[in-house]
């Protein structure tokens, strides 16, 4: 592991082009993948992308925000920003996934939910509730990865889970460095030293109770060697998915409630 | 004459004070319009021009909606860490702590309304604009699991402006942690009552405000997840002034009712004892 590089350089990493997306990782990962379509609301948004496949031959329910790779995916997946149909899309899977016993795969890779009238008018904010609530009792296991950014409520609607795991370079956060400083200091330009001060590295989740584990990336990152880190991801998957599957559900669950119940710094 | 010349007199003697003395305004922040800040307070901080309800402090608050020293507070001590470390949080609380009498963002505890027993959450926002840190999410976890546990009804009184900035990805935590207690207290049955108040926005209307299972709104108050600015720069036009306003929520289907305040108490108590709340025993 390169552990020299500071915030700012690590989200330079998560930035650049040619960094592998969740489309990239699924066929080195999964096979037989079915792609699934829509929240059987609204719409099929682009931004997440849901299906089932297998794992090692189990079956399993993937669902990930997606990157576009060029400009034109970019637009069809609207700069991984979801809008609410997105996060319903996501959590028809789970319960399905749920139905029929399959664990929940999460691939956590966006810069917030979608910020624009649409969005507001179908409840973004409900949507992303829901999950919240829906994911902590789901009745299968959730692992959740979080492959290049993890921003804000958008990204934490696919991040309730039993562990998360963190790509070596990526960052979750509560915000973007560049709308912290906007908003805190009214200047958008002091964004990387927003980066340095906000806690958003691989690291900081583990120390922070946030993450459970990082995994590595290859020298100089992820869009070096897709081959390599497509198997460190899947060694991860490999290792994690039949251990929660192997413990009882309500054991689970209680876990899952704990791990986020005692996050947070207080006097009492 | 002589009278004219002592109203001159009379009017350079009091003059000065007479104008200085103008009763002090509220400048409605929806209607642009001014009234008498004291008739404003008379209607509990409603705007008498356009219905705006406006931002009540907690104790205002409580004043207003529940039975008469009925309150009893949880965790009144509860004082926030600083998890990241982030520079001058502590001293800014500290400033505030002593400006508004508060300890956090959010005040819980049990209390009746008109003799229903309820667990009440209520959040303030002169305290860092009602923002969700580590205190607001363990206050509000706590208040859920204690209803869960005695089988009560939840009111929530949300405000806030989102996620504490100042303590990082562990404030975006507390959606989770929030929102979890209300699944469990929603599983065990337990009625959840939202009420939001201005304003309601970020990571606040994106976990615990949006779970609700009746929620109410104050007229004209803001509710939304992104800030307008925020949609105004991506969309890169002027928003509708009424856009995310209680109204708008409500026509596309996000709020059960728009509740006047002096009506907010009675409602709360009918909807309580629709569901049985004033016959159990705590």
């Amino acid at each position: 592991m390169d552990e020299k590089k500071t915030a700012w350089e690590r989200l330079q990493l998560v930035h650049t082009k040619g960094r592998p997306t969740v489309s990239d990782y699924i066929p080195l990962i999964f096979t037989d993948f079915y792609e699934l379509h829509g929240d059987r609301h609204y719409g099929d948004d682009m931004a997440i992308l849901g299906g089932i496949g297998r794992l090692d031959g189990r079956p399993v329910t993937i669902i990930g925000q997606v990157k576009g790779r060029d400009l034109n995916e970019n637009k069809e997946c609207n700069f991984a920003m979801p809008h609410p149909e997105g996060y319903r899309k996501a959590l028809r899977l789970a319960k399905q996934a749920e139905k029929f016993h399959r664990p929940v795969i999460c691939f956590i890779d966006t810069p917030g939910a979608f910020c624009g009238v649409a969005a507001e008018e179908r409840g973004i904010g409900e949507a992303i509730a829901k999950n919240l609530a829906e994911f902590m009792t789901l009745r299968t296991p959730i692992i959740s990865i979080v492959l290049g950014e993890g921003g804000s409520g958008g990204a934490l609607a696919l991040g309730v889970c039993d562990d998360l795991a963190i790509l070596e370079n990526a960052q979750y956060s509560v915000l973007s460095p560049r709308g912290f400083a906007s908003i805190l200091w009214k200047d958008a330009s002091r964004e990387q030293e927003a980066s340095e001060i906000m806690r958003i590295t691989a690291e900081d989740m583990v120390t922070l109770g946030v993450a459970e584990a990082v995994i590595e990336e290859p020298l100089g990152g992820a869009h070096n060697d897709l081959d390599k880190i497509s198997e460190n991801i899947k060694e991860y998957l490999s290792q994690k998915i039949p251990e929660k599957c192997e413990k009882d559900i309500d054991v689970l669950l209680k876990e899952r409630y704990t791990k986020f119940r005692k996050i947070g710094e207080f006097l009492d | 004459m002589f009278e004219d010349f002592f109203d001159v007199v009379k009017k350079r003697f009091n003059g000065g004070s007479e104008e200085e003395y103008k009763p002090p305004m509220f400048k409605c922040p929806r209607c642009q319009q001014l009234s008498p800040l004291s008739r404003y307070e008379e209607l509990h901080r409603v705007c008498p021009k356009c219905n705006y309800h406006g931002r009540l402090s907690a104790q205002e608050r409580i004043s207003i909606t529940l039975d008469k020293d009925s309150f009893k507070e949880f965790d009144a001590d509860m004082k926030s860490g600083n998890p990241i470390d982030f520079p001058e949080y502590m001293e800014k609380q500290e400033q505030l702590r002593e400006s508004t009498g508060l300890n956090d963002a959010v005040v819980t505890g049990t209390a009746t309304i008109k003799g229903s027993p309820v667990v009440v959450g209520i959040m303030d926002s002169r305290y860092m604009m009602g923002s969700m840190g580590s205190v607001v999410g363990e206050k509000i976890a706590r208040a859920f699991e204690y209803a869960t546990e005695n089988n009560m009804a939840v009111v929530m009184f949300t405000a806030s402006g989102g996620a504490r900035m100042q303590e990082g990805i562990v404030s975006l935590m507390q959606m989770a942690k929030t929102s979890g207690a209300v699944k469990l207290h929603s599983d065990k049955g337990g009625l959840y009552i939202t009420v939001l108040t201005d304003p309601t926005t970020g990571g606040v209307t994106a976990s615990f405000a949006s779970l609700g299972d009746i929620i109410i709104a104050e007229p004209k108050v803001l509710i939304g997840f992104a800030g307008r600015r925020v949609i105004e720069g991506t969309i890169k036009q002027r928003l509708p002034e009424d856009f995310q306003l209680a109204e708008f929520m409500h026509e596309k289907g996000f709020v059960d009712m728009i509740v006047e305040r002096r009506k907010m108490r009675s409602v709360l108590s009918h909807l309580l004892k629709l569901h049985g709340y004033d016959k159990k025993e705590v």
